[in-house]
C-alpha cells in the first residue's frame, strides 16, 4: 500500500479534523510537514514529519576530506553557517593538536557573533510575520542586509561563506573589516530600539506570546532544548560559557536567561542576545592581534584513529560534532547533533491544547531551520 | 455649494421629454448602473494601488514604480494578469456554490455603494432607512465568504470561513450600536438628512464624548467586520495559507480581492458620513471668513478627503499590528466593545433627551 492510501485509512478511522501544515506552508519556514489534529480551532496534537530535505550530509562526510566537509556543514543550518564550519574546524584542530593563531580566534569569534546577530534579525523578521505583523520583515532584513554586505566584502559570499578551514581561515579579512564592523555596530545600536517599539511593547504581540507555549526547565532538559529556546525556560545551556572555545574565554559577557518559559520569554532572550553579541564584538574588534590567518597545515589531513568531539553554540542552540577516525583522510563516521532536531520535537507538548494561531507563534518562537533538522 | 440634483434633474427632464416614462426610468437605471460600475472599478483599482504605496511607505520601500509614472498603472497590469490566469477547477468542490460565492461577495459591496451620499444630491438612492440598508446589505457579505469556504472542499478554507462567520456576526453588533449613536443624535436614518444635520458641526464634535467613543468603536469594529488586519483571521496567511479563498484563482480570486477593498471604502464612507459630516465642509462656530474659505472646497473633495483619511487609518492598522487570536478577537468584542457600546448608547440617549448636545 502506498503511503497516501495508508494515510487515508488512518484519517478516516479517527474523528479528528486533520490538516497538514506543510511541506509548503508560509509558517513552517521550509519543507517541514506538521500533521495537526484539530478540534475546531483547538490543537489536539502535532506530529512533525521530517525528511523532505534530507541530503545525507553525514553519509556524504564519510567520503569527503576534512576540508571538503566544511562546505557541507554550511548547508545544515544556513543561518549559522559560520558556527557550523567552526565546529568541524575546532574538532579537527583538536584531533591534530594544532594551535591556531590568536588572530584566527578573534576573527572567528567576531564572525560568530555577527552571524548570531544576522540570524536573530531574520528570526525577528519572520516571527513578526508569523504573528501577522508584516512590517517587521522589512525592518529586520534592512539591518541584516548590512551584515551580509560585511561578509560579502571579506569573503565574497553572503550566506554560506565557508570561510573557515581546519587550522584557520581561507584567507585574511578585508582591510576594511574592522571599520565596517565598527560602523555597523554604531548603526545597529540605534536601530535595535526600533524593534522594541514595533513589536516588543505591542499589546497584541504580548497577548499573543505571553503564557503561550510554556516550557518549564525540566521539559527543556528532557527534550534537550538548547540555545535561546532553552534559556527562555531558565535552562543555563550556553556552550560559550560551559565549554568556552575560540576567543570566548577572553571576553566578558552574560548568559541571558528568562524564567517564564513562554514564547515571550524566548523572544526576550533573543532580543537580549543581540545586545550581548554587540557587546562581545565591541571587546574584540579593536584589538585583533596581527599575525597569520592560518596555522601551518598539511595539504592532506589524516586524523589519528580515535573519537573526537566538539560542541559550539550556534544561533539556535548546541551543535555537537562527533568524528570517528580510522586514520584515513576521510572520517570513518561523522555525527552532528543539531539543535533544531531536539527543539522541534518539543512542539507537540507545547502546542497541544492551544489554538492554531498559538501553534504558529510557538513554532516561530522556537526558531526552527528545517535543513538543520533533516541534514 | 453646487447641488448635483440640478444636473440629475436636467437629465431626468431631458429623458422624459424624449421618451415615455417607462423608458426614461429604464435609461436612468442603466446610466446609474454604469456610473456605479465605473466608480467601483476606479475606486477598487486605486485602493489596491494606494494600499501598496502605503504599505511600502510603512516598510521603507518604494512600492510599485515600474508600470506607468509612479507605478500608477500597476494595478491594471495586475488585473490583466489575473484575467488571463487559468481558473483551476477544484476536485470534489461544489461547483455551483464555488462559482456563486465571488459574485455574492462582489454584488453585496456593489449594492451598499448605491446609498452612499457622495455630495449634495449625488446619491443613487436616498432611502429613508439608509443606515439600516447599508449595514444590512454589507453584513450579507459573510454569506459569500461562508459559501466560498464551504464549497471549495478545503480544510483551510473551511476554518477561515468559520472564523470569518464568527467574527463578522459578532462585530456587526458593535458597528450597529455605534451607528445607532449617531441616529439617536440626528433623529433620522436617512443618510442625506444625517449629513444635513451636521451643517454646523460634525457629530464627532457635537456629540460630546459618547460620539467620540462611538467613532472609535466604529473604526475598530468595522475594521474587524471587513476582515482587515489586525483582524484578518479569515485569511491569516501564516496560519491558513489564504483562508477562505485558498482555492480560488484568476479572476474569481480578484473578485474577493476587489470586494475587500470596496468594503473598506464603504465602511470608511459610512464612517465619514455619519461621524465626520459626510460632504459637509469643516466649519468652526462663528469664524465667518474661515467658514467661507472652507465652502470653496467642493463637497465631493471633502467627502473623498474624509473617506481616504479613514481608509489610511485602517491601512495603518494592518501594517503595524500583529494579528489577534480567534479567542482574543471574540473577547475584545463581547467583553469590551459590546458592553461599552451599550453603555454609550444609553448615555447618548440621555444626552439627547435632555437636549445637552450642541
Amino acid at each position: 500500500m502506498s503511503e497516501a492510501v495508508i494515510r487515508d485509512i488512518i484519517v478516516s478511522e479517527s474523528d479528528d479534523y486533520i490538516i497538514n501544515m506543510g511541506p509548503q506552508h508560509p509558517s513552517t519556514h521550509g519543507v517541514l510537514r506538521l500533521e495537526v489534529s484539530l478540534m475546531g480551532e483547538t490543537v489536539k496534537s502535532v506530529t512533525p514529519h521530517i525528511g523532505y530535505i534530507h541530503r545525507g550530509i553525514e553519509k556524504m562526510c564519510e567520503s569527503d576530506s576534512y576540508q571538503q566537509i566544511i562546505h557541507l556543514t554550511d548547508r545544515m543550518d544556513y543561518l549559522s553557517a559560520h558556527m557550523n564550519n567552526e565546529a568541524v574546524c575546532l574538532c579537527v584542530e583538536q584531533a591534530l593538536q594544532v594551535e591556531v593563531p590568536e588572530r584566527v580566534k578573534y576573527i572567528r569569534t567576531i564572525l560568530d557573533e555577527l552571524t548570531r546577530l544576522s540570524s536573530h534579525q531574520l528570526w525577528w523578521s519572520a516571527f513578526g510575520m508569523d504573528l501577522g505583523a508584516l512590517t517587521t520583515f522589512f525592518y529586520g532584513l534592512r539591518d541584516r542586509e548590512l551584515i551580509l554586505d560585511i561578509f560579502e566584502e571579506s569573503f565574497g559570499s553572503r550566506l554560506l561563506h565557508s570561510f573557515n578551514t581546519p587550522g584557520g581561515l581561507m584567507h585574511d579579512v578585508h582591510p576594511n573589516f574592522q571599520k565596517s564592523v565598527r560602523e555597523y555596530l554604531k548603526y545597529f545600536r540605534k536601530k535595535l530600539p526600533e524593534y522594541k517599539q514595533l513589536l516588543t511593547d505591542n499589546v497584541i504581540f504580548r497577548q499573543r506570546t505571553e503564557g503561550v507555549g510554556v516550557m518549564n526547565r525540566e521539559m527543556a532538559i528532557s527534550y534537550g532544548v538548547t540555545g535561546p529556546s532553552g534559556r527562555g525556560s531558565g535552562y543555563s545551556c550556553d556552550v560559550r560559557k560551559i565549554a568556552p572555545y575560540s576567543a570566548y574565554p577572553l571576553v566578558q559577557f552574560e548568559e541571558k536567561l528568562q524564567t517564564a518559559g513562554d514564547s515571550y520569554a524566548r523572544y526576550l532572550v533573543r532580543m537580549d542576545e543581540m545586545w550581548e553579541s554587540m557587546h562581545i564584538i565591541d571587546q574584540l574588534i579593536d584589538n585583533i592581534p596581527a599575525g597569520d590567518f592560518t596555522a601551518k597545515m598539511k595539504p592532506v589531513l589524516k586524523l589519528p584513529p580515535g573519537e573526537y568531539f566538539q560542541r559550539v553554540e550556534t544561533a539556535r542552540g548546541e551543535l555537537d560534532v562527533y568524528i570517528v577516525s580510522d586514520g584515513n583522510k576521510t572520517p570513518y563516521r561523522m555525527k552532528f547533533r543539531s539543535p533544531n532536531f531536539s527543539n522541534l520535537f518539543v512542539l507537540n507538548e507545547l502546542s497541544a491544547g492551544g489554538k492554531i494561531a498559538d501553534l504558529v507563534a510557538i513554532s516561530g518562537s522556537l526558531d526552527l531551520v528545517i535543513p538543520d533538522i533533516d541534514r | 455649494m453646487y447641488d448635483f440634483s440640478q444636473l440629475t434633474g436636467a437629465i431626468d427632464a431631458a429623458l422624459h421629454r424624449s421618451m415615455t416614462p417607462g423608458w426614461a426610468l429604464f435609461t436612468e437605471l442603466v446610466i446609474i448602473g454604469l456610473v456605479v460600475l465605473i466608480l467601483y472599478a476606479l475606486v477598487g483599482l486605486f485602493l489596491v494601488y494606494l494600499e501598496r504605496k502605503v504599505c511600502a511607505f510603512m516598510q521603507n520601500r518604494v512600492g510599485p514604480n515600474r508600470v506607468g509614472p509612479y507605478g500608477i498603472i500597476q494595478t491594471i497590469a495586475d488585473l490583466i494578469k489575473l484575467l488571463m490566469k487559468e481558473l483551476i477547477p477544484i476536485a470534489r468542490a461544489d461547483k455551483f456554490l464555488f462559482n456563486l460565492a465571488p459574485f455574492v461577495v462582489i454584488i453585496v459591496s456593489f449594492m451598499a455603494l448605491a446609498a452612499i451620499p457622495f455630495a449634495l444630491g449625488l446619491q443613487a438612492i436616498d432611502l429613508n432607512i439608509g443606515v439600516l440598508y447599508v449595514t444590512a446589505v454589507s453584513s450579507l457579505g459573510v454569506v459569500g465568504i461562508l459559501l466560498a469556504g464551504w464549497s471549495s472542499n478545503s480544510k483551510y478554507a473551511l476554518i477561515g470561513a468559520m472564523r470569518s462567520g464568527a467574527q463578522i456576526v459578532s462585530y456587526e453588533l458593535s458597528v450597529g450600536l455605534s451607528l445607532l449613536t449617531v441616529i439617536v443624535l440626528a433623529g433620522s436614518m436617512q443618510l442625506s438628512e444625517i449629513v444635513a444635520s451636521q451643517a454646523d458641526g460634525w457629530w464627532i464634535f457635537k456629540g460630546h464624548i459618547p460620539a467620540f467613543f462611538a467613532f472609535i468603536i466604529f473604526v475598530v469594529a468595522s475594521t474587524a467586520e471587513i476582515n482587515r488586519g489586525p483582524f484578518d483571521l479569515a485569511e491569516a496567511e501564516s496560519e491558513l495559507t489564504a483562508g477562505f479563498h485558498t482555492e480560488y484563482s484568476g479572476i474569481k480570486f480578484a473578485f474577493f480581492f476587489l470586494a475587500e477593498y470596496m468594503n473598506m471604502f464603504i465602511v470608511s464612507a459610512l464612517g465619514a458620513t455619519l461621524f465626520l459630516g459626510g460632504w459637509m465642509p469643516f466649519h468652526i462656530g462663528h469664524w465667518e471668513a474661515f467658514n467661507h474659505i472652507m465652502d470653496f472646497i467642493p463637497p465631493l473633495v471633502w467627502f473623498l478627503l474624509k473617506t481616504f483619511f479613514l481608509i489610511y487609518v485602517i491601512m495603518w492598522f494592518k501594517w503595524t499590528f500583529p494579528r489577534l487570536r480567534i479567542d482574543q478577537l471574540l473577547t475584545l468584542e463581547w467583553k469590551y466593545l459590546m458592553p461599552l457600546s451599550l453603555v454609550n448608547i444609553v448615555v447618548v440617549a440621555f444626552i439627547t433627551l435632555m437636549g445637552w448636545h450642541f
